[in-house]
């Protein structure tokens, strides 16, 4: 099979599914097709050059539903991993908003940032950030945070495209005074000194749903065994990724140049959440930073493809529409992941869906097979997202 | 017509650019600068956008397009999904294009043809350069094994030369792959040569 992927650290697991021979176990060759846009991953996916690819979440949804392109139906049977990705921000800015030495707190620095943008916009400067793309949970999550802080996205600042190698010029360049992004594109801006951690995106949603195995609907329905084959490959990956043993190994493979063509030592900071916030200092650890195993964190749960589509809604300015939530909520397929994953050693929700941002400490929920406890997950501003009442959510939301 | 073409390899561009000239009643406009790209664009106002599939600049490209009214909101090159071929082609020869609404398929297609004919003489170009290369390097190889085989053991070139290439026949291998081996073994070995 050929998987499209960009060469970030959150294309592990089909990476480390083929190098640990998780998917020659299960009858598959995986072959890797390296993009630097996710317009082109998008392309050979819907073209067949490749039959899967690691794709933002979002993208996968917005696809589905025909934004900025004719619909195709995507579908998404396994969940690559939550969050892994920061808020960078110049040296310039960070020093007004954040704390030295440790990450802000999101309020706080968020209050601080809408005082700092009121005080450039007297003399005619508008922040800017750099997000990697419209349908990504990187905008999300920014939007989210800014919005909530009492800072209007669409009107108090600018929040554009750049390719994740490009974030760290641009903040070098000032072209953009932020930029939210997945590793290793924050380590490489810190490295360089040009800009500073201040958040990472698990502060404004403690498992916020990231990067996703995504196909046409189509080719997971007509090969479903074989997809099935691939989730249990990818889950094993999974498994294995987590294991601090293993995580020199597996940053050494993905560094090489036919996958993230990178520094080791940068993507073992990542898999083993320990981040260095500003150049010349000691990496701290960063609970949670990736989350790609644990608390069933591959099960694809419709109500975290309802909230994305929940922010579609807000973000793009859409009439919400019942049918386009149900059409969302389907790209995630939680009965593949189901049948695929049956008999072996992993818990299984009962339900589909949850109240996302409901859990404040580990707390047992039903499962099928194997307990399941699922760790705290809220939104930094304590809100519930509940996929029944999404138009009430949105009512709800501050005011764009 | 208006036909915006971005690559960042002047060589390609240039190739693409030449191309469309002949084909006549076209203006093309070459960026090769990721910096301005949006503001060069602008100023173009283009009905066609090509641009290769590597370029990372992309997806800033879309949100540009989705955002800006600056331009004539253009569109992604499947979306009248009716040549299939056409865009499976576009793809094998990694280049993509952005329409403008309302432009016709019949309009486009011939402009998609050339561009994938340009595409696909270029990376042969590539092909026969870094074979020219390689073929270098495989001779460079070859006389120094030769060198080697002369000096250990004590023979002349011709014999040297028949020594590598029956080897290489008799074991399946082309005959850099034996001088290759050779070469590493005196490295190894500690050989002066």
């Amino acid at each position: 099979m050929n998987i499209g992927f960009l060469p970030l650290v959150d294309a592990a697991l089909p990476i480390l599914a083929q190098e640990h021979g998780f998917a020659e176990e299960q009858g598959l060759h995986l072959n890797f097709i390296r993009d630097v846009s996710w317009a082109s991953v998008l392309d050979r996916l819907l073209y067949g050059h490749t039959d899967a690819a690691h794709l933002l979440a979002p993208l996968a949804i917005a696809t589905t539903l025909g934004r900025g392109r004719p619909a195709t139906a995507l579908s998404v049977p396994f969940i690559l991993g939550l969050n892994g990705n920061a808020i960078t921000l110049s040296h310039k800015l960070a020093d007004v908003v954040a704390p030295d030495g440790k990450l802000g707190d999101p309020v706080a620095v968020g209050d601080k940032l809408k005082a700092e943008i009121a005080a450039r916009a007297t003399y005619g400067h508008r922040v800017r950030f750099g997000v990697v793309h419209r349908y990504s949970s990187h905008n999300y999550k920014l939007r989210y945070w800014l919005a909530q802080c009492g800072i209007v996205p669409d009107r108090d600042v600018d929040i554009v495209t750049i390719a994740p190698p490009f974030a760290a010029d641009a903040l070098a360049s000032e072209e953009v005074d932020g930029i939210c992004v997945g590793e290793p594109w924050n380590s490489v801006a810190v490295e360089r000194g040009v800009g500073r951690i201040v958040l990472v995106t698990a502060q404004i949603w403690r498992r916020g749903v990231e990067k996703v195995l995504a196909m046409p609907a189509e080719r997971l329905d007509n090969e479903r065994e074989k997809i099935e084959r691939l989730v249990r490959a990818l889950h094993f990956a999974a498994k294995h990724f987590v294991d601090p043993e293993n995580w020199d190994a597996n940053a050494n493979i993905l560094a090489r140049s036919e996958y993230l063509d990178g520094s080791a030592k940068l993507i073992n900071r990542a898999i083993s959440d320990r981040i260095l916030l500003t150049a010349n200092a000691q990496p701290v650890d960063v609970p949670d930073f990736m989350f790609q195993y644990r608390e069933a964190a591959n099960f694809p749960w419709t109500s975290q493809a309802a909230w994305l589509y929940s922010q579609m809604v807000r973000w793009d300015h859409l009439e919400y529409r019942a049918e386009d939530q149900l059409r969302a909520e389907q790209v995630f397929r939680p009965n593949v992941y189901r049948t695929a994953l049956k008999g072996l050693d992993t818990p299984m929700p009962g339900a589909n869906a949850k109240l996302e941002g409901s859990v404040t400490g580990n707390m047992p929920v039903g499962s099928t097979q194997g307990r399941l406890t699922l760790g705290a997950n809220p939104f930094f501003d304590g809100r519930v997202f509940d996929p029944l009442e999404v138009e009430k959510y949105l009512d709800s939301l501050p005011k764009s | 017509m208006r036909i915006a073409v971005i690559d960042e390899n002047p060589v390609r561009a240039a190739i693409i650019e030449d191309g469309l000239a002949e084909v006549g009643e076209r203006d093309v406009f070459v960026i090769s600068e990721r910096s301005g790209m949006a503001r060069a664009i602008e100023s173009i106002d283009p009905d066609v956008i090509l641009i290769d599939l590597g370029n990372p600049s992309r997806d800033m490209l879309e949100e540009y397009f989705a955002v800006s009214r600056a331009v004539s909101r253009p569109i992604a090159m499947f979306v009248e999904q009716s040549d299939d071929d056409t865009i499976g082609a576009a793809i094998d020869a990694g280049v993509s294009a952005y329409i403008v609404d309302g432009l016709s398929q019949r309009r486009m297609k011939p402009i998609l043809d050339l561009a994938i004919r340009r595409f696909q003489a270029f990376s042969r170009l590539q092909t026969e350069l870094k074979e020219a290369r390689d073929a270098l390097s495989e001779r460079t190889i070859i006389d120094k094994a030769k060198k080697i085989l002369i000096k250990k053991r004590n023979i002349s070139e011709p014999e040297a030369h028949k020594l590598l290439r029956d080897h290489a026949m008799n074991s399946n291998k082309r005959m850099a792959e034996v001088a290759e081996a050779i070469v590493t073994a005196e490295q190894l070995l500690g050989g002066g040569l």
